[in-house]
C-alpha cells in the first residue's frame, strides 16, 4: 500500500520521542512525513514544503502554538486539512472540540484529536481527511 | 493619590458632617506604600441605611456609632462580621459607654474613638486603622500571588513529569501491538529513546530533591565555614565521567582555600550545577574551567566553557524555572529545565550576585559572587 498513496504529511510536536513515535506509524500507513519541533521551525516549514495535511500539537512555545499555525496554515493552503492532537484535556480538564459552529469558527482545524489514539483510527481519519 | 471608601454611620448630623469636614482634605502616607491616601466619605443616618450601603459596595472602613434609631450599632458590626469581615470597624462612642465599646472590640471591632473627639483624636484613629487596612491587603495579596506562583510550578512539573511518562508508554505500546514486527532487534530504538528519557526524568527528579533541600532548609539552614576550593575540587571529580564521555576537558584553577559561612550541600549543589552545564552544552574537544578565587570582599566562583553559548536575548530567561533555551545547537542535550533556577535560589539565599557572559558558538563564563564573611562572624560562627 506504500506506493499508491505518496501524500505529504506534516507534524509538529514539541516532544521528539511523540513525533518519532508518530512518524513511524504514519510511514508505516505509506505516507511521507516531514517533522517539525517547534511553532517557529513549523513556520520555516511551511514556506518550503506544501504537505497535503498537516497534524499540529497544540502547547509549544506558545500555550496556543497549535491554533496559531492552523490560522496560518489555512491562510496559505485553505484546502490543506489539519488535525490538532493533543493530551490538553486529559492533562487540565479544559475540553474543547469542533463540535459547535462557533468552535469550528474559532478553531481553524478540521478535526480535534487526542493524543494517544491507536494508530488504525488515526489512519482511518486521515484518510478521510484526505478523501483517498 | 488613591482614596478609599469609609463610612460614618451616626444618626446625629452634626457629627455626621464634622466628620466629613474633618476629612476632606485629610491625607496620610505610609513608608510601605507608593500613594498617598485620602478618603471618600460616604454616610448614613441608621444601621438600616448602613447595611443598605456596605451590600452594594463595601467600604474599606466603617465608623460606627452604637447608639442608633432602628437597630444597634453592634448589630451592624454583627452584620459585617458575618458578611464582609474584611471591612474594618471603629466604633464611635460616648464616654458613659466606654465598656460597650470594649465589648465591641471584642467581638471585631477593630478599635473606638470617644466622644466627643478633637479634629486631632480622629485623624490619629482614622490613620492607625489606615495602616491595618492596607497592611492586611498587602499580606492578602502577598498570600495569594505566593499561591499562585506554587500552583504555576505544580501544573509545569506535572507536565514535565507526564510528558517522559507518555513517551515510554508511546513506546511500549508500539511494541505490545508488535508494530515494528517479530524481532526484538527491530525494536533497538525505541528501548534506547526510552531509556534516555526514563534517565531524563531520573535527573529532573534529582533536580526536586535539590529544590526540596533548598526550600525546606531555609529556616533551620545551619552554616559552617566551608572552603569553596574543596568543593569545586569534589564537583570536578563527580562530574569527570561525564566530561570523559564527551571528551570535554575540566580544569580547575583554585590553590588556596576560600572560605565562605555556607551550607555544604548547598555549595555542591551550585557547582555540580554550574559545571554540568557547561560540560553538557559544549563541544567535542572542548573545555571547561573552574576558577574560585578572592576578590575584594567576594569569594568569586567561576565556570568557562567553550561550548555552544547563549544568544543575549535568551540569558534572562535562563534563570526560571522549566526553561531551556532551544536552538539547533541544544537540541538533543538533555536536562530538567531546573538546574540555573536552583543556582539562582542557592545566589539569593546568601546574598550573591550571578553574572553572565557568553558568545553564540564561541562559549559562556557563569560568575557567582559570594560576600565573605566578616572577622566577627566567623568568631560568632552564626
Amino acid at each position: 500500500m506504500a506506493e499508491k498513496n505518496s501524500k505529504l504529511i506534516m507534524i509538529v510536536d514539541d516532544d521528539p520521542d511523540y513525533l518519532f513515535q508518530l512518524q513511524f506509524q504514519i510511514e508505516k500507513m505509506g505516507f511521507e512525513v516531514v517533522t517539525a519541533e517547534s511553532q517557529r521551525e513549523a513556520e520555516q516549514l511551511i514556506e518550503k514544503v506544501k504537505p497535503d495535511l498537516a497534524i499540529l500539537d497544540l502547547m509549544m512555545e506558545n500555550e496556543d502554538s497549535g491554533f496559531i499555525l492552523s490560522h496560518k496554515f489555512k491562510r496559505k493552503y485553505p484546502d490543506m486539512p489539519i488535525i490538532i492532537a493533543t493530551a490538553v484535556s486529559s492533562e487540565t480538564g479544559m475540553s474543547f472540540g469542533l463540535n459547535t459552529d462557533v468552535e469550528r469558527k474559532w478553531i481553524k482545524a478540521d478535526l480535534y484529536l487526542e493524543k494517544g489514539i491507536r494508530p488504525d483510527q488515526l489512519h482511518r481519519e486521515i484518510v478521510k481527511l484526505l478523501k483517498l | 493619590m488613591e482614596s478609599i471608601d469609609l463610612l460614618v454611620v451616626d444618626d446625629e448630623p452634626g457629627i455626621r458632617s464634622g466628620i466629613e469636614r474633618i476629612l476632606r482634605n485629610f491625607t496620610v502616607s505610609f513608608p510601605f506604600i507608593d500613594e498617598e491616601i485620602s478618603y471618600n466619605v460616604i454616610m448614613a443616618a441608621t444601621g438600616e441605611e448602613a447595611i443598605d450601603i456596605i451590600k452594594q459596595k463595601p467600604p474599606a472602613i466603617v465608623l460606627l456609632d452604637n447608639k442608633l434609631p432602628g437597630i444597634q450599632g453592634v448589630d451592624v458590626l454583627d452584620y459585617i462580621n458575618s458578611n464582609v469581615p474584611n471591612v474594618l470597624v471603629m466604633m464611635i462612642t460616648s464616654y458613659a459607654s466606654l465598656d460597650l465599646a470594649v465589648k465591641a472590640t471584642n467581638i471585631g471591632a477593630y478599635d473606638f474613638v470617644p466622644k466627643p473627639f478633637t479634629p486631632q483624636e480622629l485623624k490619629t484613629s482614622v490613620e492607625n486603622i489606615t495602616k491595618h487596612y492596607l497592611l492586611r491587603r498587602m499580606t492578602r495579596k502577598l498570600h495569594r500571588e505566593g499561591k499562585q506562583v506554587r500552583f504555576q510550578f505544580l501544573t509545569v512539573l506535572s507536565h514535565e513529569l507526564k510528558s517522559p511518562l507518555n513517551a515510554v508508554e508511546g513506546y511500549l505500546k508500539m511494541m505490545q501491538n508488535k508494530e515494528a514486527g517479530d524481532s526484538i532487534d527491530g525494536y533497538m530504538e525505541f528501548i534506547d529513546r526510552s531509556l534516555a528519557r526514563v534517565k531524563s526524568m531520573r535527573g529532573l527528579i534529582m533536580d526536586l530533591l535539590d529544590l526540596t533541600h533548598i526550600e525546606s532548609d531555609k529556616r533551620s539552614r545551619t552554616l559552617r565555614e566551608i572552603d569553596l576550593t574543596l568543593v569545586a575540587r569534589t564537583s570536578v571529580e563527580t562530574m569527570m565521567p561525564m566530561a570523559i564521555q564527551r571528551d570535554v576537558t575540566i580544569t580547575l584553577d583554585a590553590d588556596e582555600p576560600q572560605v565562605v559561612l555556607a551550607d555544604s550541600d548547598d555549595m555542591e549543589i551550585l557547582f555540580n550545577n554550574l559545571i554540568s552545564n557547561a560540560v553538557k552544552y559544549n563541544v567535542s574537544g572542548g573545555w571547561v574551567k573552574c576558577k574560585v578565587l578572592r576578590e575584594k570582599s567576594f569569594v568569586c566562583i567561576c565556570v568557562s566553557d567553550s561550548g555552544i553559548g547563549i544568544e543575549q536575548e535568551d540569558i534572562s530567561k535562563l534563570f526560571n524555572e522549566f526553561t531551556r533555551i532551544k536552538n539547533p545547537m541544544s537540541k538533543g542535550v538533555s536536562g530538567s529545565g531546573l538546574g540555573l533556577s536552583i543556582v539562582k535560589r542557592i545566589a539569593e539565599m546568601y546574598g550573591a550576585e550571578i553574572k553572565v557572559e557568553s558568545t553564540p558558538g564561541k562559549g559562556s563564563t557563569f560568575s557567582i559572587f559570594i560576600p565573605v564573611p566578616s572577622v566577627d562572624q566567623l568568631n560568632e560562627g552564626i
